[in-house]
Formats: C-alpha cells, sequence, structure tokens
C-alpha cells in the first residue's frame, strides 16, 4: 500500500520553483531516502507533506486522506522530526515531552507513562530538571526524535536526522530509526548523508534542483555500483594536464578525477594497479598510496546527480 | 472533542509556566501596572482624583500587559522555531491561536486589579458596580490581546512588535477618552478615537465606576465584540498567509 503518494507537487516562491512538479510514492512500512544536495527541496517536500507548507500545484494522499485539505487529520498521525531542534529552552526534557503528548490529546496518565519511557529509551533519564538549552547537541537531537514519537505516529519524517552530531550519536540515532521502522513505522529521510540512506534506507528517491532524478532501491543501487571499478592514488605531484593523459593512454578509462592530490580513476572493467604505477613512473610522479576502491552509494550518487564529491564535502562541512 | 481540550490547556499551562510566570515577567507585570498607579495616585492629591483616573490606570494597565506579553510568547517563539511545532500538531489553528492568547487575556485581567487593589487602600471603593467593571475589563482584556496578536503576526522580529505595538499603544492613551473626555478633542480627532477599540472598553469602565459614559453600553459591547472577531480573523488570516507558506 502507498502510505504517501505525490503527484506534480510543486512549489514556488514568487517566480522561484524550489519544488518543481514531483512525482512519487512511500510504501507502508519501508524508509524512504530522499537525497540531494543542499537547496534541492528536500525541506520544501517534507514541509509541503507536512503541512507547513502549502503546494502552489499536484495532489497528495497521505494515509487515504488528502494531504492538502485534511492535513489537520494528518497531521494527528504523522510524527515530525525537523532538521534543527525546536523544542523549549527552558523546559525540561520530560517538560517538553509531555507538553508534546498535550498537542496530540494524551491524557495524564499516558503523557507522564510515555514521557519516562522515551527518556529511558534514549538514554535521556539522567538529564533531571536540566533545561533543554542545557543539553548537548546530539542529546537535543535524541531529544527532538522522541518529541516527534511521542504518540505513535504512523509515520515518522525526519529531516537530517544526524547532520552535525558526532559519530557515536549519529550511530545511536541509525539504530534509534531502525528499530523504529521495524515496529512498523514508515519512516521519509531526506538527507544529504549517504551513509544514512546505505544503511536505513529500503529505496532512495534523488532530488536535485527540484526535480526527483530517480528513485531506486538500495540493493539496485548497489549492484550498480558494483558495475564500475574504481583505483585510487595518492600522488605526490599533480599538473591538470594528467587527468586527460590518463584518459588517452588507457582506453578502459571511463574518467579520472582529482581532488587534493588524488586521482580516482574509473572504468566499467577490471583494472590492475600496475600499469598505471608505470605510467606515473615514466613521468616522474611519486606514489605514495594506491588502493582499489569497492564502489559505494557515494559513486552511484555521484554519477547520478552530476554533483561531486568534493562540493559534497564542503556542504557538510559548511553545515557542522 | 476531549483530545482538543487537552491540547488547549497543555498550551495555556505551558505558557503559563514558561513565561507568565516566570519571574522577569510576573515583576514586569506588576511593577508596570504599580508604577502606572503611582505616577498618577501620587500626582493627585484629593481622593475623588484617583477614583476619576482609576478607569484610565486600569485600561492602561492591561493594554500594556497584554500586547507585551504577545510579542514575547508569540514573536520569540515564532524566532526559535517553537511555534512551527504548534503550527504541526494536529490543532485547528483557530483553537491554537486561542490557547495562545488565552494566557495573555487572563494576564490583562490581573493586572487590571492591581491598580484596584492600590485604591482599595487609599479611598473608598463603594458604589461601583462590579459586575460590569468586570466586564469592561473582559473586554479590553480581549480585545487589546487580540490586538497585540494582530501584531505579533505581522512582524518576525520581538523589536518590531514592541515597536509596531507603541505606535497603536501611545495614541490609544490619549484618544480613548480617559485622561482627556471625548467631548473635549479637537472634532477632527474624534473619529480616530472611536475607531479604536480601547475607546469603548474604557468608557465602560468609566460607566462602572463612576456612572458616567459617552456611549451606548450594548453599542460599546457590539462594538468590543465586532473589534475582537476582526482582530482575531485578520492574525489567523496573516498566520495562514506568512507563516504556513
Ligand atoms: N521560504 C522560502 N522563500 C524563498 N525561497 C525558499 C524558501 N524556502 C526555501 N527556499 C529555496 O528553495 C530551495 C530549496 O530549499 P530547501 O530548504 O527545500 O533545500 P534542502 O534540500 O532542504 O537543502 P538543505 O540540504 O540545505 O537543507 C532553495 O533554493 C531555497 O533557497
Ligand atoms: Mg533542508
Amino acid at each position: 500500500m502507498h502510505i504517501i503518494e505525490a503527484q506534480k507537487l510543486e512549489k514556488s516562491f514568487g517566480d522561484f520553483k524550489a519544488v518543481k512538479g514531483i512525482d512519487f510514492y512511500v510504501e507502508q512500512g519501508e524508509v524512504f531516502g530522499f537525497l540531494g544536495p543542499n537547496g534541492a527541496g528536500k525541506t520544501t517536500t517534507i514541509n509541503m507533506l507536512t503541512g507547513l507548507a502549502r503546494p502552489s500545484g499536484g495532489t497528495l494522499r497521505i494515509a487515504g486522506l488528502d494531504g492538502i485539505k485534511d492535513i489537520k487529520k494528518v497531521q494527528g498521525i504523522i510524527g515530525i522530526v525537523p532538521d534543527e531542534s525546536n523544542l523549549y529552552d527552558d523546559l525540561s526534557g520530560y517538560e517538553n515531552l509531555v507538553f508534546c503528548a498535550s498537542l496530540y490529546g494524551m491524557k495524564k496518565q499516558q503523557r507522564d507513562k510515555r514521557a519516562r519511557e522515551l527518556l529511558a529509551q534514549f538514554s535521556l533519564d539522567d538529564t533531571g530538571n536540566r533545561p533543554f538549552k542545557a543539553f548537548s547537541k546530539g542529546m537535543k537531537r535524541k531529544l527532538t526524535i522522541a518529541a516527534g514519537i511521542i504518540h505513535d505516529p504512523k509515520i515518522l519524517f525526519l529531516d537530517e536526522p544526524t547532520t552535525g552530531i558526532d559519530v557515536e550519536s549519529a550511530r545511536q540515532i541509525r539504530q534509534l530509526i531502525a528499530r523504529l521502522n521495524a515496529g512498523g513505522t514508515t519512516i521519509f529521510l531526506p538527507t544529504h548523508y549517504i551513509e544514512d540512506a546505505e544503511r536505513l534506507c529500503d529505496r532512495i528517491g534523488f532530488i536535485v534542483g527540484g526535480s526527483i532524478i530517480t528513485v531506486s532501491t538500495v540493493r539496485e543501487l548497489i549492484v550498480e555500483a558494483q558495475q564500475e571499478h574504481i583505483l585510487q592514488f595518492w600522488l605526490d605531484s599533480f599538473d591538470q594536464a594528467l587527468q586527460s593523459e590518463i584518459v588517452k593512454a588507457f582506453p578502459a578509462v571511463s574518467s579520472a578525477a582529482e581532488a587534493e592530490h588524488t586521482i580516482s580513476i574509473r572504468s566499467p572493467e577490471p583494472l590492475d594497479i600496475m600499469p598505471f604505477m608505470q605510467f606515473f613512473d615514466s613521468k616522474g610522479i611519486k606514489v605514495r598510496e594506491a588502493k582499489l576502491i569497492r564502489p559505494s552509494l557515494e559513486d552511484v550518487f555521484v554519477r547520478v546527480t552530476g554533483i561531486e564529491l568534493a562540493r559534497l564535502k564542503k556542504e557538510k562541512e559548511g553545515k557542522k | 472533542m476531549m483530545d482538543k481540550a487537552l491540547a488547549y490547556w497543555g498550551i495555556l499551562k505551558k505558557d503559563m509556566q514558561n513565561y507568565y510566570l516566570k519571574p522577569p515577567n510576573i515583576s514586569w507585570g506588576i511593577i508596570f501596572p504599580v508604577s502606572w498607579t503611582l505616577m498618577f495616585f501620587i500626582r493627585s492629591e484629593q481622593a475623588v482624583d484617583i477614583r476619576a483616573i482609576l478607569p484610565g490606570v486600569m485600561a492602561l494597565s492591561v493594554l500594556f500587559g497584554t500586547t507585551s506579553m504577545l510579542s514575547v510568547t508569540i514573536t520569540f517563539e515564532r524566532k526559535s522555531r517553537s511555534f512551527e511545532r504548534l503550527l504541526l500538531s494536529p490543532i485547528s489553528l483557530n483553537l491554537l491561536m486561542l490557547a495562545k492568547t488565552t494566557g495573555a487575556i487572563v494576564f490583562g485581567i490581573l493586572n487590571a486589579f492591581i491598580p484596584v487593589l492600590f485604591a482599595s487602600f487609599m479611598i473608598d471603593l463603594s458604589g461601583i458596580d462590579w459586575g460590569m467593571l468586570f466586564l469592561a475589563v473582559v473586554f479590553i482584556a480581549i480585545t487589546s490581546t487580540f490586538l497585540g496578536l494582530f501584531i505579533a503576526v505581522s512582524v518576525n522580529e520581538v523589536f518590531e512588535a514592541q515597536t509596531f505595538s507603541n505606535f497603536f499603544r501611545f495614541p490609544m492613551i490619549f484618544l480613548c477618552g480617559l485622561f482627556l473626555p471625548l467631548e473635549k478633542l479637537p472634532a477632527v480627532i474624534q473619529p480616530l478615537s472611536y475607531a479604536l477599540p480601547l475607546t469603548y472598553g474604557a468608557d465602560l469602565l468609566r460607566f462602572s465606576i463612576n456612572a458616567e459614559a459617552s456611549i451606548n453600553k450594548a453599542i460599546s459591547i457590539l462594538v468590543l465584540v465586532f473589534f475582537s472577531s476582526l482582530l482575531f480573523f485578520l492574525s489567523t488570516h496573516n498566520i495562514q498567509k506568512r507563516w504556513i507558506y
């Protein structure tokens, strides 16, 4: 069953089309990743799905309801975790959760029980009466997620849940997402972290410049990734001409790209390291390191979206 | 129905804990009416003057108390994005805004009675129509809260809300007929007075305390209901347009 179905969904801000008539569906019970660079339209799409932005056009069905007209009903069965924590700074973790529960009409006993349960589950029960503003970034993110699932939503929207937090917290959050999904919650997960997509998602929609370029299952993408072979060399010196010289000298090579003195050579056929070592040697270039890379989803992402890895990395760091 | 009531109560309670009952706001809520009260009462020597000035002090306490609170509870929450959480909850916008304003209305009503408390130590308060006084206070609290709401949803920054409210508040003090009787205002300005909700609330208040009124009571109440509905409608309309973009 399609729990979310969007048709020709679009959003303009003045003359600017942030989302350009996208079609997609989300299957009940799956984790649907929404992958794209900064400004691709991920947050705008989530805002339309959750009722914070009004679509300029198109139709939307969520859990059998009209996602535009019946949005207030829809909001009762969805949970939303925004990309920035938006809980109350002066309230404690417990108070924040109890307040959020009251918005969904939960009774006092129910609120109290659920809040305690979630604090324990997210290992936040030792925060006591500390106000939210005194929480660390990872703790804030966890509490924001707890607030999003306080009413046991059928669908959970998680906007970039692992951006800007440390590796360990990110790992915990991924585990949490996996556990929630195993419990039957459908998850809509915009991210620009390939790791999230690869580890958590069943299917991934790629969005670039407000358009969905393709939607594929992670399995398909991995198979596709393995069709490609990549060799990476860390070089002592480098000049611009080298890239085209390599492509010319080795007909099997489809591309050679450099980033910070590391050159990545791609080919649809398996590559051998030795001929390249000899090639660099003949040019008087020292090779510091050479390795064969198992292509990842990240590589497929680059191919699908045409966005360079270096740029994506910069964006990630900029976000932190 | 039940769950809507729980949500309404939840928002009201949270605002009370988080804003209204916070020491800085309590003291602001008290210091403000107290200083208005003292400022006017100390300057007037005879008991009769206090009684004449009481409606004006009450009305101003309510007006300033409510409008300044709303710029905090709404503009500030909007800035910190926690307001989004409310917009994303399954509560209709009307109920949500009612919940957000109830706290300020109650706060305004309490503010109104601080000058009354002060006056009670200094003069004899017999002969006041308390029922009518309470009605007038409630109406002034509602209209000025909704005026504050309208301001809060028309701006983005807390300081803008403050500037914008003064733009309304100060002329209202002089035009509402409390300190200068309406009849004594220049004829060109009088229509402006009648366009301000505070004028009607102040007139009711004056009637309840000093048994004098320049406007028919029923008309005043009707006009106040009209202003409240209009401001509330404009506010929710503004939210729909600006915040659910
Ligand atoms: N309220 C708005 N008014 C005008 N333009 C907007 C508004 N919100 C978003 N945009 C524009 O729409 C485009 C999509 O933005 P959006 O926030 O959806 O991207 P995103 O994929 O979530 O990016 P990020 O990875 O940075 O979170 C951007 O070009 C952005 O500048
Ligand atoms: Mg975003």
